[in-house]
């Protein structure tokens, strides 16, 4: 599904703040795979996330997502199938227009036409759909009356209806307190198993990413130091991912949240 | 006279509709009017002077219009300059351009030709002239208010309005934001020269210098609009931006009547409606300063009680 192979960014190239921020990455992820993404913080996980879907270009390497290569494609294209959450609410829906708009906006991905299809049909069938989140009577309320999680739910719900062939999850919880995270994280796990999605995400709190899907990576300085699957994964405690970093890096992993976070 | 107030509000209006797109609907600073307005005037003038049919003659304004705004979007989006800037550049380079579309002359006049205001009286004979202009303009304005209002349904229309919202989320969609804005920033330039044509019709005359400070009139008009009521339906929007431009031009009329009482002449209009952006603008935010503070009141209120409330079951 997605193979990434020598994929470097250099911040800066050339001045005084030159940063390496990913050395040299390769990652293949298979389809239906769902894999969680740990590390401390500045360890290159939303570079990996950024470059994997276009933010910015890379310095060297290669990405080949389904097939074609998509190194040099704009952000917008890759978008077609790759969907992305951010950690802050605001960013996946527009608070100026209301919630049928925003989703008959994502209903269908590219441009668009001068159809107006937004119909009583497609209303019933956006209200079906806002049910979980209980949003289904606020149709025509504007976005930014919602709550954060609210719109981190609408976020995820657009995102799953356009159907994308993988989403990334960039601690798409991180911002919401526990009860809205704990909806939202809910809402995640059954749209991946209901629409069979590959899914990365990153994610600060070490035993949710060994619970939580079916592979496991750990980034240090810009690179991949860690990659558990499956049977292994399962067999993972928070102690045993802590004692492999130390062991790999010779350093004391510092993620406090990672670390508070871990029962 | 009073008939006079209307028709040169609703002429505005277009332009007002235009900056409403661009400033509120597409979040995009644009000041490439205060030169779209003169091309739209000079390419009337010049058409119809030439012999071109009056709605040929509105046609290749409103195109012309569409022309330089993309000019615009495009600076922006391929230079990654912000919109701002991109619009200046735009305007400057326009004010050459329309000098060279009225012949190297700064003013061209509709003197002895047909134009849209001496036909409308042959037109609607049932009313009298004043009338049969603010009748025929008004026409002019709906219809373009309702193609307006038809397009911002449309799905094209809506990822605009999210664009002006969230780019992100509108990339997050696979469009290609630079795509909206060219799109968005020329129909929002093609209507505000289109009322260039007109009003060169109106005043009888296309002058170079047509549209200095027209942006910050836009403004100024879109603001007191929005005095009116509250709303987020493209209809209603569009409404308040007609309704905003008769109001502006009303003030204006006033002031150019009774202003020398307090010794205000129209040499001092655009001070005038500088402030009134600035007091529209302050009085929006200290609206916004009392709805929150009142809303913290509320709040505390509620906590209080709801403590209160607490305390006394522990007792």
């Amino acid at each position: 599904m997605l193979d990434i192979t020598n994929m470097t960014k250099v911040f800066y190239p050339g001045t005084v703040n030159e940063k390496m921020a990913l050395d040299d990455v390769s990652l293949h992820v298979n389809k239906e795979d769902v894999v969680c993404v740990v590390g401390s913080n500045g360890s290159g996980k939303s570079t990996l996330f950024n470059l994997i879907s276009g933010t910015y270009p890379l310095t060297s390497g290669k990405i080949i997502f389904d097939g074609t290569d998509v190194t040099h494609s704009p952000e917008y294209r890759r978008a077609m199938t790759i969907g992305r959450i951010f950690q802050d609410p605001t960013k996946g829906t527009a608070a100026n227009m209301s919630i049928e708009d925003n989703m008959i906006t994502a209903a269908s991905k590219g441009m668009k036409g001068l159809r107006i299809s937004l119909n009583n049909e497609k209303r019933e069938m956006f209200r079906h759909l806002l049910e979980p989140i209980g949003l289904q009577n606020r149709l025509k309320d504007n976005v930014g009356l919602l709550s954060g999680g609210q719109r981190q739910a609408l976020t995820l719900l657009m995102t799953v209806m356009s159907k994308p062939k993988m989403v990334l999850l960039d601690e798409h919880t991180a911002a919401l307190d526990p009860r809205n995270a704990q909806i939202v994280m809910d809402l995640t796990e059954r749209y991946i198993k209901e629409f069979r999605l590959t899914a990365l995400m990153v994610t600060h709190n070490m035993q949710f990413a060994i619970d939580f899907g079916n592979r496991l990576i750990m980034m240090d300085e810009g690179t991949i130091i860690l990659d558990i699957r499956d049977e292994e994964k399962s067999r993972l405690t928070v102690n045993e991912l802590v004692r492999l970093f130390k062991n790999l890096r010779n350093k004391e992993f510092t993620s406090d949240e990672g670390l508070l976070t871990k029962d | 006279m009073l008939e006079g107030i209307f028709v040169d509000g609703l002429v505005f209006s277009l332009m007002v509709i235009g900056i409403l797109i661009s400033y509120r609907i597409l979040d995009f600073a644009d000041l490439t009017c205060d030169g779209s307005v003169a091309t739209g005037a000079a390419v009337a003038t010049m058409a119809i002077v030439n012999g071109l049919p009056i709605p040929l003659a509105l046609v290749l304004s409103f195109l012309a219009g569409v022309l330089a705004g993309m000019v615009t979007a495009a600076i922006h989006n391929k230079l990654k300059i912000p919109g701002l800037l991109a619009g200046i550049l735009t305007m400057t380079m326009l004010y050459s351009i329309n000098l060279r579309i009225l012949g190297n002359k700064a003013n061209v006049p509709l003197l002895r030709v047909e134009t849209l205001y001496s036909k409308l009286p042959k037109i609607f004979t049932y009313f009298s002239p004043e009338w049969a202009s603010l009748v025929g303009t008004l026409l002019v304005v709906l219809f373009v208010k309702v193609l307006i209002d038809i397009f911002f349904r449309t799905d094209l229309g809506v990822s605009m309005g999210a664009m002006g919202g969230n780019e992100q989320m509108v990339i997050s969609q696979g469009i290609n934001p630079e795509v909206l804005k060219l799109m968005g920033i020329g129909i929002s330039n093609g209507l505000i020269a289109l009322s260039g044509g007109m009003l060169a019709q109106y005043q009888g005359f296309a002058d170079a210098n047509l549209g200095q400070g027209m942006i910050i009139q836009g403004l100024a008009a879109i603001m007191l609009g929005e005095f009116l009521f509250s709303t987020n339906r493209i209809s209603l929007l569009t409404l308040r931006a007609i309704l905003g431009a008769i109001m502006y031009k009303a003030l204006m009329f006033f002031g150019r009547k009774y202003g020398y009482m307090i010794h205000i002449t129209p040499n001092d209009f655009k001070l005038l409606t500088g402030i009134l952006v600035i007091a529209s603008l302050f009085i929006a935010q200290t609206r916004s300063v009392a709805s929150s503070k009142g809303a913290k009141k509320k709040a505390m209120a509620r906590s209080l009680a709801r403590h209160e409330a607490a305390l006394k079951e522990e007792n």
